[in-house]
């Protein structure tokens, strides 16, 4: 019986296929899914638009966040078990269509269909594309997994940089900014940017292909590969991974440092004026603070490939020693020196939020080492709650104490004192919890011979 | 099976031409991202 076009079966690479296919595959998913940190540009349009206040126009957003989650942990098994090609089928179809029910929306005045387009079948596929791809590239890199991971995932974070400008282009074209927007023309744009990531993502899921049962990178002996204390040679299944304590320190590790990012990132813009305001010139102040924003987006895209990068290097383990050990001097250095030095707390905050990218790049790779590759996906979709718990608790904290701060009539960077010390305590516990990890007791170790059978190709 | 394999096949024999091309498939509009990013960083410095 001949292989349906999405199973895995049929995408079994020949040999020769060139395994620097792969990255570009998992990125026109990454770079697509990527879009939702852009979602901001659509507010302003949509609440004038549609007379909708703030916390309306962020239901899209913030339900496609908890769906990302949701779905990742939910549909992590199908996705190993279907193969790549199902899932960034299944994600590309959620994701545009999603696009295509919010245009239908806003043409009808209906905006409850763009929180259910965007928000709820678009987060759905949000959560299947971010882990379509992880595990194959590290099938596919077994000796370069951090560098294979980092590619995709920088690609998540520069998914934003390309649809900022897009959007906000689109949206001039169509009439869908100033103070009376089109909301006939902001769902245009909707119906103009489903169709360009319908073309976009559909090299990913017509390029994407498994290794071979036998394939292994020309010259690599997997008995001579790195070996560090933690690189484990089982494997083990979802279901025994979440039973394991290593999988919820690293749910602990991810999450602390993810809310720690979060914690400059979310409000980097009126923290910027906050801390420069006196020593700024006024008139510079608003596009001083855009730049600030541009700066730590770069950072935190590039920090995803060059630190995972270099974990294949160092190693797993150390590398979340520097995110969180050095990241939490950082961030005592901002709150100790405030505003007296404009260089160092720029430096500081470039450096946190690089650590932030690289925790989400690296963390495929410390499963792979931790629990192996037989169901590293699913595992993976379960950690990611993790990060939707973070994307509440990061902003909450933030938002929360720096608004009682100004309503006691605080100025300055003493509005983000406490904030940056909750900050602080948490990386020093993501710090421990990391140093807690140890080997998987081979209990949790799938029998040898079907893990054998389940990691190879077919299952890639 | 004999789609898989002249799938597979004519797949195969495309590498060089494609691996150039869906490097540019994700480059440019990554780069074009890049640049929009970039010329706002400026502002930071006061230029």
């Amino acid at each position: 019986m001949t292989a349906g076009f999405l199973q895995r079966e049929r995408i079994v690479a020949p040999p020769g296929w060139s395994r620097w296919l792969i990255p570009p595959a998992a990125l026109s998913i990454h770079l697509a899914i990527g879009q939702a940190y852009a979602w901001s540009v659509f507010k302003a349009p949509l609440e004038k638009g549609l007379g909708i206040s703030g916390v309306a126009s962020a239901l899209p957003f913030t339900l496609g966040i908890i769906m990302l989650g949701l779905s990742a942990a939910l549909f992590g098994t199908k996705v190993d078990a279907n193969g790549p090609r199902w899932a960034m089928a299944v994600s590309s179809a959620c994701f545009v269509s999603g696009f295509l029910i919010s245009a239908v929306g806003l043409f009808l005045g209906q905006y409850w269909l763009v929180v259910v387009g965007y928000g709820f079948i678009g987060g759905i596929g949000l959560g299947i594309g971010y882990i379509s791809p992880v595990s194959t590239l590290i099938k596919w890199f077994p000796d370069r997994p951090g560098l294979a991971t980092g590619i995709a995932i920088m690609g998540f974070g520069g998914g934003a940089l390309i649809a900022s400008p897009l959007t906000s282009q689109l949206l001039a074209a169509y009439g869908g900014t100033g103070n009376t927007p089109s909301v006939s023309g902001i769902g245009m744009t909707f119906l103009t940017m489903g169709i360009i990531y319908a073309v976009f993502m559909s090299v990913g899921w017509l390029l994407i292909r498994v290794p071979a049962d036998d394939w292994k990178p020309a010259g690599w002996d997997p008995a001579h590969s790195k070996q560090g204390t933690l690189i484990t040679r089982g494997h083990v299944s979802a279901a025994n991974a979440i039973k394991t304590p290593q999988f919820w320190l690293l749910w602990v590790v991810l999450c602390f440092n993810v809310t720690a990012g979060i914690g400059i990132l979310e409000r980097a813009n009126p923290i910027f004026q906050d801390f420069f305001r006196d020593s700024t010139p006024a008139e510079t102040l608003a596009a001083a603070a855009v730049g600030f924003v541009s700066i730590l987006s770069l950072a935190n895209s590039l920090g995803r490939i060059l630190w995972s990068s270099t974990s294949d290097f160092l190693g797993r383990k150390n590398m979340y020693r520097i995110y969180l050990g050095v990241g939490a001097l950082l961030y005592l250095a901002v709150t100790l020196l405030g505003d007296s030095n404009k260089v160092v707390f720029l430096v500081c905050a470039i450096f946190i939020l690089s650590f932030y990218g690289a925790g989400f790049a690296t963390v495929p790779a410390y499963l792979r080492d931790l629990f192996g590759t037989y169901q590293v996906g699913a595992i993976h979709g379960r950690l990611l709650t993790a990060w939707s718990t973070a994307g509440v608790l990061g902003p909450l904290i933030v938002n929360a104490i720096a608004d009682a701060r100004i309503a006691a009539g605080v100025q300055g960077p003493g509005r983000y004192t406490t904030a940056f010390m909750i900050m602080i305590g948490l990386l020093v516990i993501g710090f421990v919890c990391n140093e807690l990890i140890r080997p998987v007791d081979e209990r949790f170790h799938e029998p040898r011979a079907d893990a054998a059978t389940s990691t190879t190709g077919a299952q890639a | 099976m004999t789609d898989l394999t002249s799938e597979n096949r004519r797949d195969g024999a495309l590498n060089p031409v494609l691996i150039a091309l869906v490097w540019l498939w994700v480059l440019v509009p990554f780069g074009y991202g890049l640049y929009q990013l970039v010329i706002k960083i400026p502002a930071l410095f006061g230029t």
